[in-house]
């Protein structure tokens, strides 16, 4: 797949002794949405920390819109369109959810040695982040602090944030972590509207928003890949049922 | 958008219009030792607005902020022992010297965190002050004087105690009208998602070691500009002035006051050294009756006093004096309109 997207060759990452990533190869095509499922452990967020820069690969090759960003550093990948959303609710919780969004329409908006002028009333950064919190469903909880609104709200918050920048490309986190039922679904409707016109990597644990959204599955075991391609082949996979999703009910 | 009329505002324009009319009350009473400490007061004010900036707004945790304080004062004092003593000259002069310092230091330390950060603030200043209490040629441990106070071409006359007073309190309204710009502009909004959460800004985009260095510099810079004016004030400047424990002065005023607002380093700064002064006094006239012989001696002991009292403040008023006053503010608004809490 010469014109993929993301590209990862061989990527590999050691702590210590242990293997978090080994070997990983994984080619995603614009527009695509790819799913990466794989037990606890498994080395999913490992994986997603090396292509947005938080981790630097110990080995192996990252290629994003034709450019080796292997050694490119994170907050320059998310100026080439990479955008992360994180696991573990990392927000800027005592700024209000719309200060929240604008920090990162403001991340992609040129320098910020402007000394002078109110940012909070700057409508180039303003309205974008409004624009953003509108396609998540968040607008009514603008003017709130961050650490007052629910998990889900999070989840979502972390989702606009994403799609601030403008980017090419979504890295998404286990967006359904913590999610009751409704929430869950709420978030699916969600990544289902966005399903197209951005590319997007999902790891999530959620095996039903998984096997609904996604173009491609890649699984994930001991940060080895063992098996990858579309939704029905993965369902039908011995190794991925052995490993895998036969412990998992609801499949 | 204008002020809402809460207590805390009315607080601070009751603040903001005591201090503009000090001189007035000094004329009145002819109480001189007022004016030379509200003076005091003013400068070291300005300092603790300045160690706001990184301290309260960006939550970089300098303990070696006091040494801004001595290098513009030395420069100052330097540069009238060489001669040199217009103020056209020496403030510039003690300006650069600081912005210079606090970028070598914050490229330096800004690219560690936490303890690490703390201890190599607190180094950087140690150093300066040892290097300070070298200097042979300008008085070594014992200091330095100063001759005469900056000139300002006949414009400005520093002598005059009062013209004194009001070239620091504009200076410190200055300083915090400067501090109401930048955090409210993308830089300080920049500085408030790093003291918030400094691995997601980076995650967003932005390089964020960049803008705390600037930080870091703006506030150095104009806490040297505070340290030419506490060596005008004091006419003499000495190593002590950039030991640890200043420095640590300056954090209670900052946490006293209330990190990260507007006048809350003002309110640290009055109450920190109002203590200072006047607690020694108090504790003495409260032991008299029991004691009245051990009694001037009992005053020596009020930070004995002083500890505890910041202990309550730290631990049941987050958000310092300011924070006390919102709160207030908050109570006084929910009792006006029943029903509502």
């Amino acid at each position: 797949m010469a014109d993929a997207l993301l590209k990862v060759e061989r990527l590999a990452k050691r702590f210590g002794g242990i293997v978090a990533t080994d070997d990983v190869d994984i080619a995603v095509p614009e527009g695509e949405l790819h799913a990466v499922i794989g037990p606890n452990g498994a080395g999913k967020t490992t994986l997603i920390s090396q292509l947005s820069g938080t981790l630097i690969a110990d080995a192996g090759r990252i290629h994003f819109a034709g450019t080796d960003i292997t050694r490119v550093p994170a907050w320059r990948r998310s100026h080439l369109g990479l955008a992360r959303s994180f696991q573990i609710t990392s927000l800027f919780l005592d700024l209000t959810v719309l200060d929240n969004v604008a920090l990162a329409v403001q991340a992609h908006a040129g320098h910020s040695f402007r000394f002078w002028g109110n940012a909070r009333r700057d409508a180039d950064l303003r309205d974008p982040a409004r624009a953003a919190l509108e396609q998540v469903g968040l607008a009514h909880r603008a003017d709130v602090r961050a650490s007052l609104i629910s998990h889900g709200e999070h989840r979502l918050l972390e989702l606009a944030m994403a799609l601030a920048g403008k980017p090419r490309m979504l890295l998404l986190d286990e967006p359904m972590a913590g999610l009751g039922p409704d929430e869950s679904a709420r978030m699916v409707e969600t990544l289902r509207g966005l399903k197209r016109r951005y590319t997007i990597l999902l790891v999530e644990h959620d095996m039903e928003a998984v096997f609904a959204l996604a173009d491609r599955i890649t699984v994930l075991v001991y940060g080895r890949v063992i098996a990858s391609g579309a939704p029905d082949l993965i369902r039908s996979n011995d190794q991925v049922r052995e490993a895998y999703l036969g412990e998992d009910e609801n499949v | 958008m204008t002020p809402a009329f809460t207590l805390r505002n009315v607080v601070i324009a009751a603040l903001v219009l005591a201090l503009a009319l000090l001189p007035l009350y000094v004329a009145l009473t002819g109480d001189r030792f007022m004016l030379t400490l509200f003076t005091r007061i003013v400068i070291m004010a300005m300092a603790a607005v300045s160690l706001n900036l990184i301290l309260g707004y960006a939550g970089m945790m300098s303990f070696g902020h006091a040494a801004y304080l001595g290098i513009g004062g030395y420069t100052t004092a330097i540069l009238c022992f060489e001669g040199v003593t217009s103020g056209f000259v020496q403030w510039p002069a003690a300006l650069a010297t600081s912005a210079l310092f606090a970028l070598v230091v914050g490229a330096l330390s800004l690219r560690t965190r936490g303890v690490y950060f703390i201890m190599i603030t607190l180094a950087f200043a140690q150093m300066a002050y040892y290097l300070a209490s070298g200097m042979a040629r300008y008085g070594g441990d014992d200091g330095l004087s100063l001759d005469t106070r900056s000139q300002f071409a006949g414009l400005l006359k520093l002598s005059d105690k009062t013209t004194f007073y009001y070239v620091c309190l504009v200076l410190l309204f200055g300083s915090i009208a400067l501090i109401w710009r930048l955090t409210n502009s993308r830089f300080g909004m920049v500085l408030q998602g790093v003291r918030s959460n400094e691995a997601r800004m980076r995650a967003i985009g932005f390089p964020t070691f960049r803008y705390k260095l600037a930080a870091f510099v703006i506030a150095g810079t104009m806490c040297g500009l505070a340290g030419a004016l506490i060596a005008n004030h004091t006419d003499f400047v000495s190593p002590s002035m950039m030991f640890w424990t200043r420095s640590g002065d300056l954090i209670v005023m900052v946490v006293l006051g209330g990190m990260g607002t507007l006048f809350g380093p003002v309110f640290g700064a009055l109450a920190l050294l109002f203590l200072e002064q006047f607690l020694p006094a108090v504790i003495s006239a409260a032991v008299r009756p029991f004691d009245a012989a051990d009694a001037a001696k009992a005053g020596e002991y009020w930070q004995i006093v002083l500890g505890p009292l910041l202990l309550v403040i730290v631990l049941f008023a987050r958000g310092g004096i300011d924070g006390l006053l919102r709160s207030f503010s908050d109570l006084l608004r929910r009792s006006k309109r029943p029903g509502h809490g």
